[in-house]
């Protein structure tokens, strides 16, 4: 995959992204997306989707802290020494979690409330430490951006696919109204929005997802 | 929530709330660690304690330090700056003093910096208000109750490898869906005690 280049037509002849954004992005969003293929960060997948809004504005926090984390990590890649790096990644991006939380606790309250303490659990999320630990530190500032945002979408997309059906079927309803026809005949089976669901529903989603790309050799079993 | 005595927090946090199984925390290497019953006791054994110790001083910090200097906002950065350093100092005190326990559990301590139950743990006890002896009874059930459910993980994974399961499911996918049914046998010790 490495050594293909597609051309990135509105940045090549700046020489900003080496025509590897596109590619970037499509590595992020879908080929190696971090929570269908490479399984990275369920924690906060599976709690905050039982309503297709949470899933929404976790997965908002998630593009702004990767994208954030990324930028920072990227500009000081050749002044951080190796020894430090980890500790440095974290506390990059416990700073722009910190900066969500405060935001979310002056604009809307109670989203902040609803989503507790899992905005804070961005933190010990493993796709934002991996993607600075194995993007950011090798590559330049606009393409780290670029792969943040992929790696964001990939993520927000799966959560928000997990959080539209899991109120669909717990609640019968979406974004917290009613639908016409399907609300009137559909029984809500509660069990979507409480953990068995959660964790059944991903299995499926992981399972489909697996399915859609084909069976593929396995290197790091 | 102050009359809640801290026994009746320790069960809830095994069974009825159980903080991988309710809350979901500590997913990633409950999914990559469950594959043998050894390496999954091993790994609990190190959350258990890594998590009872690290509430106490989150508890400590929170309270004494970062209330009283206006200083909450930081919660994030110190909770996890107190982690990252106390796994660290627990590293390297196994490996001086001990170091068979430092084979059985060193490759295991490192993995705990990124648990997010351990980071889970401190902000929930923040959330919910416990006193210094609730904290206790948390830290202490929430570690134990992580540590059951991965072992029972573990055992049943070992079970699987001989089961037909669907090409597209095996693996990550199957094992979701077995904690969704784990899951759902834990939802029936709901009632039995309650916390928030």
């Amino acid at each position: 995959m490495a050594d293909k280049q597609i051309a990135c037509a509105t940045c090549q002849p700046k020489g900003l992204c080496g025509g590897k954004g596109l590619l970037t992005l499509k590595e992020g969003a879908w080929t190696n997306n971090p929570l269908s293929i490479q399984v990275l960060g369920i924690c906060s997948a599976l709690a905050v989707t039982n309503r297709l809004e949470n899933s929404l504005v976790m997965g908002a926090a998630l593009i702004f802290v990767c994208v954030g984390s990324n930028l920072l990590v990227s500009l000081l890649r050749k002044r951080t020494p190796h020894r430090i790096r980890m500790i440095a990644e974290v506390a990059i991006i416990a700073t722009f979690v910190i900066l969500f939380d405060q935001f979310l606790k002056a604009f809307y309250w109670d989203m902040s409330k609803q989503l507790g303490p899992y905005v804070g659990l961005i933190i010990t999320n493993c796709i934002v430490m991996g993607r600075a630990e194995a993007f950011a530190l090798q590559n330049p500032p606009i393409l780290s951006i670029v792969d943040g945002i992929a790696n964001g979408i990939g993520y927000a997309v799966i959560l928000a696919i997990i959080g539209f059906f899991r109120e669909l079927l717990g609640t019968g309803e979406i974004l917290g109204r009613t639908i016409p026809v399907f609300s009137e005949w559909y029984t809500p089976n509660q069990l979507m929005i409480l953990a068995p669901g959660a964790f059944v529903a991903l299995g499926i989603v992981i399972g489909i997802f697996n399915a859609i790309k084909g069976p593929e050799p396995e290197e790091n079993k | 929530m102050t009359e809640t005595s801290a026994w009746v927090i320790f069960i809830a946090a095994i069974f009825t709330n159980n903080i991988l199984l309710t809350n979901f925390l500590g997913m990633c290497s409950f999914i990559a660690c469950s594959g043998q019953i050894k390496t999954s006791l091993g790994l609990g054994t190190a959350v258990i304690f890594v998590m009872i110790m690290t509430t106490i001083i989150n508890y400590v910090i929170y309270h004494f330090v970062l209330v009283p200097l206006g200083l909450v906002h930081l919660q994030f950065i110190v909770f996890i700056a107190v982690i990252a350093a106390f796994v660290q100092l627990v590293e390297m005190f196994v490996e001086r003093f001990s170091p068979k326990l430092y084979f059985a559990l060193g490759i295991f301590l490192p993995l705990i910096t990124v648990n997010c139950a351990i980071l889970g743990a401190s902000l929930f006890m923040i959330i919910r208000n416990y006193s210094f002896m609730q904290s206790i009874g948390f830290g202490l059930g929430a570690g134990i109750g992580w540590a059951v459910a991965i072992v029972l993980l573990a055992g049943l994974r070992q079970k699987m490898r001989y089961s037909h399961v669907p090409k597209c499911f095996e693996g990550v996918a199957i094992a979701m869906v077995v904690t969704g049914v784990l899951a759902m046998t834990f939802m029936g010790f709901a009632g039995m005690v309650t916390i928030q």
